[in-house]
């Protein structure tokens, strides 16, 4: 989740400063067992299963299930449909976390100014993130239909349009449609994320840059922009690794088609796990998966660093 | 309000409330057009030119869902699995994030970003070995598989916000508590949960919408339902020559509409829980 990110910055500040600590006693463990228990059981212990799996050709159907050694991912390497999704993922996750970035902060720059009814605007930005996905979905699903669409509508109704286009039914556009919707749902909540970053740059700063005679874009440019940008690299950074898992909106809107056009990391390892019931090599696939991840994530990691130590 | 030059001020004035319309849209206007739909007859849906107003106006998608359906169901299935996970995602969130801020934990920033990164691993890496350990335990179409996996999922967020609250409360006041004989416990329960309502609510909140709306674990876990959850239930929604969109709709508007109206009457505490890290200092 996104959210968690800003704790961490908050909590790394911190970090710096570590209390003094006495020898511990076993109270402490009592009250850390019952999250680690559920965290270990959900989450540490399948992980490692899952690498294991990855080394096996396991599958429910033919109840295969041994040592394969590296033959999982000696196919993986030539599997088309593997690096189709793969590169998927990719773009999808930068093209969606660029768009929802910079639509995030204009809406940001917009919000950060009093207007009359800014708090119910703010309100009403939370509806797309809080309805669930599998709703956002269909809602898409149904305001781009291709026969009864009101977006194919509205289009025609300005002349941009002279046909239906029909928007996840075809391979050239299913992909376009399912960014749409992600840009949709997760731009407003970048915003507020971008906003209380924005709300923590001082007054005094904004009124001295004028008092300098700074114009309105430069005051931005220079004094709020140089400011803000810890917090949206690390909300970037968040909002990339999310995006990478994508699963719900492609699943429920166009399940990876048509003809593969949308299938990302996600749908491709569910359905090799839960259709084909290939147990090792999904697992393959979703490790894979976490390798890429982990790279974005150290990629991000060295650019925050890095740009934090030159502002410092 | 006659005025006869632009004032500087007056360009920016509109741009400003241009944006903010425009932002309303962005944000309402899908989801107003959902809830026209469920209202509407199929026949004024395939109508070639679409018309917000519902006419003439019909419960029918919505007595399809309940009646026909049984939607009732899977909104019974949800609130247990996302209730359950949510009240126990608190309580022992609430007892990691005290021992983790109070007691004397070796290496607490290490577990916090153990804890962190637990949560940010993709998903997908965990369902397909979740299931066999699941299987081999007779959980599959369980309240309780989900529950844990819920309870598992929401902990992080639950620990890195409590936490920050509880590290704000001043280290005097468990002082004062202890020279008046308080065990941890009570300190817990008497002083530092009242003080940090705020982030218990925010916390619960979140870990709740995520339950809620959680789909690929109740995807995979559940196959009928007695078990299966909205979302679940939802994506199901496809009759045998269309897509009942009118139906679907119907839908969205009673899972969406009980969210809606909790973020909006909780709006200022989540969005301080959301961005609290970063508004502190």
């Amino acid at each position: 989740m996104t959210a968690d990110v800003l704790q961490a910055g908050a909590a790394m500040r911190t970090m710096v400063a570590p209390r003094r600590r006495r020898r511990g006693n076993w109270a402490p463990l009592l009250f850390l067992l019952p999250a680690a228990v559920p965290l270990a059981v959900v989450t540490t212990y399948p992980i490692l299963q899952g690498v294991w799996l990855a080394f096996r050709n396991t599958a429910l159907a033919t109840q295969e299930n041994a040592f394969v050694g590296l033959a999982n991912f000696r196919t993986l390497a030539t599997d088309d449909l593997f690096w189709n999704a793969w590169r998927h993922t990719l773009i999808f996750t930068g093209i969606s976390t660029l768009l929802e970035t910079a639509i995030g902060l204009g809406m940001a720059i917009v919000l950060s100014e009093y207007f009359f009814g800014r708090s119910l605007v703010r309100a009403a930005m939370l509806v797309p993130w809080a309805m669930p996905t599998v709703v956002t979905s269909k809602m898409f699903g149904w305001l781009f239909d291709g026969q009864n669409g009101v977006i194919n509508w509205l289009l025609r109704s300005v002349h941009l349009i002279s046909r239906n286009i029909d928007w996840y039914g075809s391979t050239h556009n299913a992909f376009g449609t399912i960014i749409a919707a992600d840009v949709w749902k997760t731009a407003p909540f970048m915003a507020l994320l971008l906003l209380a970053g924005l709300q923590t740059v001082p007054k005094s700063l904004r009124e001295a840059a004028m008092i300098d005679g700074a114009s309105a874009w430069q005051s931005f440019w220079y004094v709020r922009m140089p400011l803000l940008a810890p917090t949206m690299l690390i909300a970037g950074m968040f909002r990339a690794l999310d995006a990478f898992r994508i699963f719900d909106l492609v699943y429920v809107l166009t399940g990876g088609g048509p003809a593969d056009s949308t299938e990302v990391l996600s749908t491709l390892s569910y359905k090799t796990l839960f259709s084909a019931l290939l147990f090792g090599y999904g697992s393959a696939i979703s490790t894979a998966m976490f390798i890429t991840e982990a790279l974005i994530a150290v990629g991000f990691g060295i650019f925050i660093v890095r740009n934090m130590r030159r502002g410092a | 309000m006659a005025q006869v030059g632009v004032r500087p001020g007056t360009l920016r004035r509109m741009a400003l409330r241009g944006g903010a319309v425009l932002i309303m849209l962005w944000s309402v206007a899908p989801f107003v057009w959902q809830l026209s739909t469920s209202f509407q007859e199929d026949r004024a849906l395939m109508s070639p030119t679409p018309s917000l107003i519902p006419h003439p106006l019909t419960f029918e998608h919505f007595f399809n869902i309940f009646a026909v359906k049984h939607f009732q169901s899977y909104v019974l299935n949800s609130v247990i699995a996302a209730g359950v996970s949510t009240l126990l995602c608190l309580a022992f969130g609430a007892l990691a994030a005290f021992a983790l801020s109070r007691l004397n934990v070796r290496g607490r920033f290490g577990v916090l970003a153990l804890i962190l990164s637990v949560s940010m691993f993709p998903q997908i890496a965990i369902v397909g070995p979740l299931y066999l350990i699941a299987a081999d335990l007779n959980l599959l179409d369980t309240y309780t598989i989900l529950i844990v996996i819920y309870l598992a999922l929401g902990l992080p967020l639950v620990i890195w916000v409590l936490f920050g609250y509880f590290d704000t409360v001043p280290r005097e006041v468990d002082e004062a508590a202890r020279i008046d004989g308080a065990g941890p416990i009570r300190l817990l329960l008497q002083i530092m949960l009242p003080m940090s309502l705020p982030g218990l609510v925010t916390t619960g909140l979140l870990a709740f919408i995520a339950a809620w709306n959680e789909f690929m674990f109740a995807l995979a876990f559940t196959s009928n339902i007695d078990h299966q959850t909205i979302p679940v239930g939802i994506a199901n929604f496809t009759n045998l020559y269309y897509v009942p969109w009118g139906d679907i709709a119907a839908a969205s508007v009673v899972v969406t509409v009980p969210l809606v109206l909790l973020v909006l009457v909780f709006q200022r505490h989540i969005i301080q829980g959301l961005t609290q890290g970063a508004v502190k200092e």
